[in-house]
Formats: structure tokens, sequence, C-alpha cells
């Protein structure tokens, strides 16, 4: 019984057209704290995200601070979890500034029109991330790091208590990919959001996690501070990969080998 | 605001013209004359201050109604199914105010003079039953996140209905002229009946479609999406759909079948102001009123004082814009 944590995960279960992608996965995060989830393709991840934020149906409870988030309506449980999906869909011809205040949408009175303290905050968040200059441009039009840190912003306009990130920087270049994942640190620090992210890059999922979970065919197999889930053999294991891991103290790097030939070496 | 003139002028200048030369002025005299407390003598004699009042200005208050409808409608449908192909028809309104308009005539039920005639009515009747066949089967079949079916269910309906309407046409031919010149869209009135017999239906549809227009914005996003951003599209959506073919069927009841005003008005609008929901519902309104008010200008004076169905000269400069916007969409633009 740990009273700090902030989310408690029980018995999450998600069925995908009849085929159970996410089966009885059960969490725990300490309140502020960031948990890298990384696993193979077709693990789990982005289900188990989809389900934490209440977007797609299925069984189990997530608690979080105490209340039940699946049986918040849908705008209380948008003003508490905010999710950055892996493909968001954006709208063609939509500017960097409306785009960014549909994170307001929760807050907002029935007629769904943003005040001047609404557009105040977004460009606060977007001044944040370097968007400030970006306001009229479309969003369609952007690169795709600037396009990440649109989404993002949108997230952070939401002021949401726990963020979810569905793989957010697979698109992104390792500036960029490091960028994105300092600024989310930086307001998980700042405003205390707890943030849960899937992650395929697994040295940026150990460097930026407080905690980690390797999920495979949709149940945690290995959860616990990421030094201790990363280890050559598990890789090797469940991701099929040749791997070598180099340990700092609590840093971890992973660097992928190149398979021996297994008719030996040529000289 | 800019659309508020262009609507504002557009009434103007209707008012000016008709197959009756009357000065403008004394018009403009007479309709001061008509709000209530004022007094003015005008200038016109009785005839006269007839046309004015009781011909053409409820014409073009039909028109400014119908045009806004069917343009508000439009963005709506397409903002709803994010498809800017979507017209105001597309879920059998057309095909079901067309089988109700066809039957009412080979009834005879419109041949009477009186103050209602059912042709309306009967449009109204047919278009409504149409659309809830379709919401009907198509919100069942397509539980899930996807808007195809009920697309699909409304391609159904139509053909249903114009296969229905095309066999009772065929059999009473001789009604084929009216029927016909139904479906080709006029905006003919008989003084203010039809203007008070659509206002409540315009009132309630425009209300709920203007206060929707936010919620769409977020809807763009997709469903899941705007779920996780707090709104409950599947709730949004059935509202939407809901007035949206209120305003269409209303709409088709008074005016018959007038072609892509609910396309082109949209499209023109977002081609000036970007997607946002929030301007292009309110706007198309204005734009799409004045569309409707100058093209029946240019339907009763092209060949007075013969008169052109309004569907012919709405569809004569819609389809060529139409294409030009299918072009520009090929390049990346809508």
């Amino acid at each position: 019984m740990e009273s700090s944590d902030s989310l408690n995960v029980e018995g999450l279960g998600v069925n995908l057209g009849g085929r159970e992608v996410v089966n009885d996965v059960s969490l725990a995060i300490e309140s502020g704290g960031w948990l890298s989830i990384i696993g193979p393709n077709g693990s789990g991840k982005s289900s188990l995200l989809r389900a934490i934020a209440g977007i797609i149906p299925a069984k189990g409870t997530v608690l979080f601070q105490g209340k039940d988030v699946m049986q918040l309506n849908a705008k209380f449980r948008a003003q508490t979890v905010s999710i950055v999906p892996q493909i968001p869909i954006v709208p063609p011809r939509v500017r960097v500034i409306d785009y960014v205040l549909l994170g307001r949408t929760p807050y907002l009175g029935r007629g769904f029109q943003p005040t001047g303290e609404d557009v105040h905050l977004a460009e606060g968040v977007m001044a944040e991330l370097d968007l400030e200059d970006m306001s009229d441009r479309f969003v369609t039009e952007m690169s795709g790091g600037e396009r990440q840190r649109v989404i993002i912003a949108r997230a952070l306009v939401q002021q949401p208590k726990l963020l979810l990130l569905d793989e957010p920087t697979t698109a992104l270049d390792m500036g960029h990919q490091q960028d994105v994942l300092e600024l989310v640190d930086l307001q998980r620090k700042r405003l205390g959001i707890t943030v849960i992210g899937a992650f395929h890059d697994l040295t940026l999922a150990s460097q930026y996690g407080t905690s980690m979970a390797l999920l495979v065919n949709g149940t945690v197999s290995k959860s616990g501070p990421p030094h201790e889930i990363l280890t050559e053999e598990s890789l090797k294991d469940i991701y099929g990969a040749n791997v070598s891991i180099h340990k700092n103290g609590e840093n971890v790097s992973i660097i992928p080998e190149r398979r021996k030939s297994s008719k030996g070496d040529f000289k | 605001m800019g659309a508020s003139l262009i609507l504002l002028s557009s009434i103007l200048l209707s008012l000016l013209f008709g197959p009756v030369s009357i000065r403008g002025d004394r018009i403009f005299l007479e309709i001061l004359n008509r709000i209530p407390g004022v007094s003015i003598d005008s200038g016109l004699s009785s005839i006269q201050a007839a046309i004015v009042w009781d011909v053409r200005f409820p014409r073009i208050i039909l028109g400014l109604i119908v045009g806004g409808l069917l343009a508000v409608a439009g963005a709506s449908y397409q903002g709803v199914f994010r498809n800017p192909l979507a017209d105001p028809y597309l879920l059998g309104v057309a095909a079901g105010a067309g089988l109700g308009a066809t039957i009412a005539i080979v009834t005879g039920a419109t041949n009477g003079e009186g103050m209602f005639d059912a042709l309306p009515i009967a449009a109204f009747i047919g278009s409504a039953i149409a659309v809830g066949i379709t919401l009907v089967v198509g919100g069942a079949v397509g539980r899930s996140t996807s808007t195809a079916s009920l697309l699909l269910a409304g391609v159904a309906v139509a053909s249903l209905f114009t296969a229905i309407q095309t066999y009772i046409q065929q059999r009473e031919s001789s009604t084929l002229r009216q029927v016909y010149s139904w479906i080709l869209g006029r905006l003919s009135t008989s003084g203010w009946d039809e203007v008070i017999m659509i206002l409540p239906y315009a009132t309630i549809s425009l209300a709920v479609m203007f206060s929707m227009r936010g919620a769409l914005d977020v809807l763009a996003v997709g469903e899941e999406e705007a779920l996780s951003l707090g709104i409950q599209p599947r709730r949004v959506r059935w509202i939407v759909i809901g007035a949206a073919s209120l305003a269409a069927a209303s709409a088709v009841a008074v005016s018959g079948l007038i072609a892509f005003v609910g396309i082109i008005v949209p499209h023109a609008v977002r081609l000036v102001v970007g997607a946002s929901n929030r301007l292009v519902v309110p706007l198309s309104f204005f734009i799409g009123a004045s569309f409707l008010i100058l093209t029946d200008l240019l339907a009763r004076t092209l060949q007075s004082p013969a008169e052109l169905p309004i569907g012919v000269v709405t569809a004569f400069f819609g389809a060529p814009f139409f294409l030009f916007v299918l072009r520009r969409r090929s390049d990346g633009i809508i």
C-alpha cells in the first residue's frame, strides 16, 4: 500500500475485434512520476494508453488521485487526462492557434467559444514551446518537429494532471526528440504532472522514465526502475534483438549489434 | 461585418427589379411605411404597393431563409461527416421530398387554391421519412466510429424513394411537367404563407447548428481525440445531423430542389476564411442567403416576364465553381 501513488491501474483489459490486446494490466505510478512503457510492435502499448485516457472501451479500473477515471464524464476526464496520440488527425486549413485552443474545449461553455483568458493561456504555452511566431500558420503545412510541438501544446493547454504520450518522438530526428522530451520533462517537474509515455526508443525511454514497464502480448512482463528492466537477455527474448547494454550508474544506453553471420567469419 | 453588407445590398438590389418597373425611392418609402408605427405616403398605387409588399418582399425573404438554411446545413454536414463533398440532400432529403411532392401533385392535393397548399407539407413529410429511415438503419449498422454506413444508407434510401417516385410519375404522365418544374426548384410565393410556414423550423434548426459550430471544430480531429478533449462525438453528430436534416427538409418543402447552394457556398467561405466552423457556419448563412436572393433575381428577370427555374440558375453558376473547387482540392488546398 503506497499512499504516494498517483495512478493505480487495476486489471485493465481491452478487447479489440475479439482479440484481447491488453490483458489484466496492473500498474502504479507515484504522483509526478514518469512511466515509460516499452514493448515490441503490437504489444498493446497504444491500446493501454487509450484505455487509460478513457477513449476506448475497457474493463478494469483506472484510479487517478482517488478518482475512477473511467467513471468520470468526458468533460471532467478531459480536464484531468490528456493524450498526445501516435498519429493525430490534423484537419486541413486549421491555424496553429485554433488547433492549440482545442485543448481548452473541456473548460468552455455551451457555445465552445474560447475567452481572452483561454487565448492568453494558449499563447503562453506556445511561447514556451517556441511556437509564438507560428500562430497563423496552417498545422498541415508545418514540419514534423513543429507539428509535434503543436500537438503537445494542445495537450498541455488542456492543463492535465496526467499526460499520456503515445510514441511522441517516432517521427522526429535525434535533436527534436530530445527537445520534445526535455520540454515535457520540464513541464512535468514544474507543474507536478504525471506522465506515461509509450516508446520504441529504449534509450530515451530509460533516460526520461522514473520507472518502466515492459509490455508483451498485452500483459506487463516486467516493471521497475529502467536499469533493471533493460537487460541484454530480456531484449533478445522479447524484441528478438541483438544489443549490448552499457550502464553508467542509472544511465543506460543500448547499442544494437549487427548479428553475426551464421556461416562464420570470412577473414 | 462585410457579409451582412453583402446580404443587405442583395436584398435592396432584388427589391428594385422585376417585370413591373417601380421607382426605387418609392419602394423604400413603402417598406418603411410597413414598419409598425410608421406611416409614410410612398406615392405608390395600391397595386404597386401590393407588388412590393406581397410579391417581391416575401419572395426575397424566402430566398434569404432558404439560401441561409441550405448553406448552413451544407456546412454542418461537411463538418459532421468530415467530408467536403457532403451536401444537405445527402441522407435522402431530396428523394423523400421528391416522392412526397409527386404524390401530392398526382393525387391533386395541390390543385386547390386554398391557403394551405398540401405540396410543401407532403414534401416535408416525405423527406422526414427518408432521413428517418437513413438514420435508423445507418445509425444502427454504424455503431462504431464510421459515418460511412450512414452515407451508404442514405444512398440506398434515396435510390428506393427515387424509384418509387419515378414509377408514380410515369404512371401519371399528365403531371410530369408539374413534377419536373417542382424538382428544378422555385421561390414563387403566395404572399407571406411560405415564409410563415418555414420560419419556426428555420429558427430552431439554425439555432441548433449555430450553437454546435464550435463542437464541429473539435469533431474535426476525429472521434477518439474529440472524446479525449471532452466532447461526446456521437451526441454532437446526432444533434447536428438532426438539425441539418430539418433545415434541408423545410427548405426543400417550400422551394423544391435547389442545387449546389449547400456545397458551393460553404466552400467559397472556406477559401476566404479558412476551415474554422466558428466562422464558416455564420458566414455561410449570410453568403448563402445573398447568393440565393441574387440568383433568384436573375431567374425572374433574365427572360422576363417568364421565369427560369432557380435550380437551373444556381446549377449553371454552381457546377463550374464546384469543378474549380474540386480541382483546387486535388492540389491539396482544401
